[in-house]
């Protein structure tokens, strides 16, 4: 009998040994998401990454996510989880994330950690952002270009930096077509309420505007755009099921190029702790085909996307005036990267005082 | 279309899914049970109506579906809270709880597809008088019944003799039993009335509002549903004046905005609670009015003594 139980001991032993083999062979890659992953907006497009990282490296790589992980004490446990069954890179997908993924790294360091759109960094931590403002600079100009009142409508989430930057780079572009250009927002105080963004497109609408924007996640105003038939732009993936007359384009978050490199990096062993900031140029954000346009519109719009790709046009080159009117950079100089991200004040040209 | 007529139609497009569920809450409340599970009755029925009319093609079909959704959820917290005398607030979070990962579940092969908007009915003629044709007479059929169901609940309640059943149950369930009504059969009927009603409610978001699915679009709106009954003192023509009272101060916010008047914007978005709480409360400041009409076995369980 002792016997029979040492033997099955030894298989045990044996097939654990070979499962760990096998493991190894292949990069555990871990995702934490803030959303359901068929969100439709910014969680789907991280899942649409993870999916490219596998179908990229295949047999290399086997990934798994956690949905609806809340911030705070809930991320820190889901966090833990994957790093403690064998997740080697793990790339935790919301801000509020940031302290969590700290954390749990300080305790596993031979883990690496990719946070979204954070600040804090370690030796075994790196952050990774979109410059969405890029893309923001050239529908910008499309609405200008497009527009027949002379001002579009912006729907607003939060009077948080990235937001108001967003709202910047698109009356910048708009203003390099047309100088006189207005720009009406409405904050909707929230990142998620089709009734509320609807409410808040068909408000733009009915005061003159004739293209609207959001930074906002659901299809709600551009559905509003089509059945008034005025136009708009998609955000986060390409809406145009929802908006098939009324799309001009649509910014579209790209996470799957920088999943990729990042894994091939780990696989690699080149892996080092950074902050990426990424936009045109490293494939972060795509701009959706142009439909409902004039081939000179959509020929401007190609134009300066190759531009702010090679380097040759920033959207925050001076000069640049305040709402106020105040120079805020002369000419000949850029805003740096650092400013950008702490941005709190409007450009000339807003009509809306921003909330403090 | 004039600039106020515009208004006027987008305040009932904002108001008609509060009213819808919250007239229906009001009816369970009426009867003595407390089901604070309206949010996800109503995200089920937006998910349900959502899905039956994609899948078949119909939004009218849809309709069916958020009222089908609606009653069966209403249907588990009846079975929990009346037969097996289960907490009703408890009860209540949870069905909210339950509602919203359920839908997520429904809705998920849905994501991502436009759905038909329900057709406005035009009634020839009336619909072409300014200002208020459009609002009145132009309108989808869910707002026509919502205006038929509110109407019809006020009618029942305080015009017929079933109504009286109800709030006598309400009032004191113990004499009601005495009295030989049928405390339980009354209440499960409420409380399934009410998951229609929000289910309704579900499916003019997904239907009518913004015709298409996304996990937690109804953002709370049952919430505000469930507090407009209380601050309405459970009186049906002051949950109209609520509803519309909402919808009003969350369009003319915006219009503030857009208008760039320079007010901070989260002071705007907060108005339409403010607002609404303050009018609802200084019209119910009448201590007896209140007291006659708050339901006395609100929230009780009820064991009939055999």
């Amino acid at each position: 009998m002792r016997r029979l139980m040492t033997a099955a001991a030894a298989v045990l032993a044996l097939g654990m040994g070979l499962g760990a083999a096998a493991a190894q062979d292949k990069l555990k890659v871990g995702f934490i998401y803030i959303g359901p992953k068929n969100d439709g907006g910014w969680t789907q497009r991280h899942d649409v990454g993870r999916q490219e990282l596998e179908a990229a490296l295949g047999d290399k790589v086997e990934t798994t996510y956690v949905e609806n992980v809340p911030e705070g004490q809930d991320a820190e446990r889901a966090i833990e989880r994957l790093a403690r069954t064998g997740h080697k890179l793990i790339f935790t997908t919301s801000f509020g994330y940031m302290d969590p993924t700290l954390k749990v790294a300080a305790k596993f360091p031979d883990v690496k950690f990719e946070h979204a759109t954070g600040y804090k960094t370690a030796p075994n931590v790196s952050t990774y952002n979109s410059k969405f403002h890029e893309g923001r600079y050239v529908i910008g100009q499309i609405a200008a270009k497009m527009s027949k009142t002379g001002q579009a409508g912006y729907i607003a989430s939060f009077p948080i930096p990235e937001v108001v930057l967003g709202i910047n780079a698109f009356l910048l572009g708009a203003q390099s077509v047309n100088p006189d250009f207005k720009l009406k927002v409405v904050w909707v105080n929230s990142w998620f309420d089709p009734g509320k963004e609807a409410d808040a497109a068909k408000t733009l609408f009915d005061q003159g505007v004739d293209v609207i924007t959001q930074h906002t996640d659901s299809p709600a105003p551009l559905q509003i755009a089509e059945e008034r038939g005025m136009h708009g732009f998609g955000q986060a993936s390409d809406q145009i099921a929802f908006a098939p007359k009324a799309q001009y384009t649509s910014i579209i978050d790209n996470w799957g190029p920088y999943y990729i490199r990042r894994a091939q990096a780990v696989l690699d062993g080149t892996w080092t702790s950074g902050q990426v900031w990424g936009g045109f140029a490293d494939g972060h954000v795509v701009l959706a085909p142009f439909t409902n346009l004039p081939d000179d519109v959509v020929k401007m719009a190609e134009e300066t996307e190759a531009k702010i790709k090679s380097g040759e046009l920033n959207p925050f080159a001076g000069p640049i005036y305040k709402q106020d009117g105040t120079e805020f950079i002369p000419a000949g100089k850029v805003i740096d990267d650092g400013t950008l991200l702490g941005m709190n004040w409007y450009v000339k040209g807003v009509d809306d005082k921003l909330p403090q | 279309m004039g600039a106020a007529e515009a208004i006027l139609l987008t305040v009932v497009t904002a108001a008609v899914p509060l009213l819808l569920a919250a007239i229906g809450e009001l009816v369970v409340e009426r009867s003595g049970v407390l089901n604070l599970g309206v949010e996800g009755m109503m995200i089920m029925g937006a998910a349900g109506g959502f899905a039956a009319a994609t899948l078949s093609g119909s939004p009218y079909i849809g309709i069916f579906g958020g009222l089908a959704a609606g009653i069966v959820m209403a249907a588990l917290f009846a079975f929990v809270t009346l037969f097996l005398v289960a907490n009703q607030v408890a009860s209540g979070l949870a069905l909210s709880l339950l509602g919203l990962g359920l839908s997520g579940i429904i809705g998920e092969p849905f994501v991502g597809t436009p759905g038909t908007k329900l057709p406005a009915l035009a009634v020839p003629v009336l619909s072409d008088i300014p200002l208020v044709g459009k609002v009145l007479f132009a309108q989808d059929i869910l707002v026509y019944a919502a205006a038929a169901i509110t109407f019809g609940v006020w009618w029942f309640l305080y015009r017929t003799r079933g109504g009286l059943i109800v709030r006598a149950v309400g009032d004191n369930h113990g004499s009601a039993h005495a009295l030989g009504y049928p405390v339980i059969r009354v209440r499960l009927l409420a409380i399934l009335f009410g998951g229609a009603c929000a289910g309704l409610a579900g499916a003019y978001l997904s239907l009518a509002y913004t015709p298409l699915w996304i996990e937690n679009m109804t953002a709370g709106r049952g919430w505000i549903a469930l507090a407009l009954v209380v601050f309405a003192s459970w009186l049906p023509a002051r949950v109209v004046v609520g509803a519309l009272l909402f919808g009003a101060v969350s369009i003319l916010q915006f219009h503030a905005q857009a208008m760039g008047l320079g007010i901070p914007s989260q002071f705007l978005s907060s108005l339409p609670y403010l607002v609404t709480i303050l009018v609802l409360v200084l019209i119910s400041s009448n201590r007896s009015v209140l007291r006659v009409n708050t339901p006395a076995s609100l929230g009780r369980p009820f064991v009939p003594d055999r």
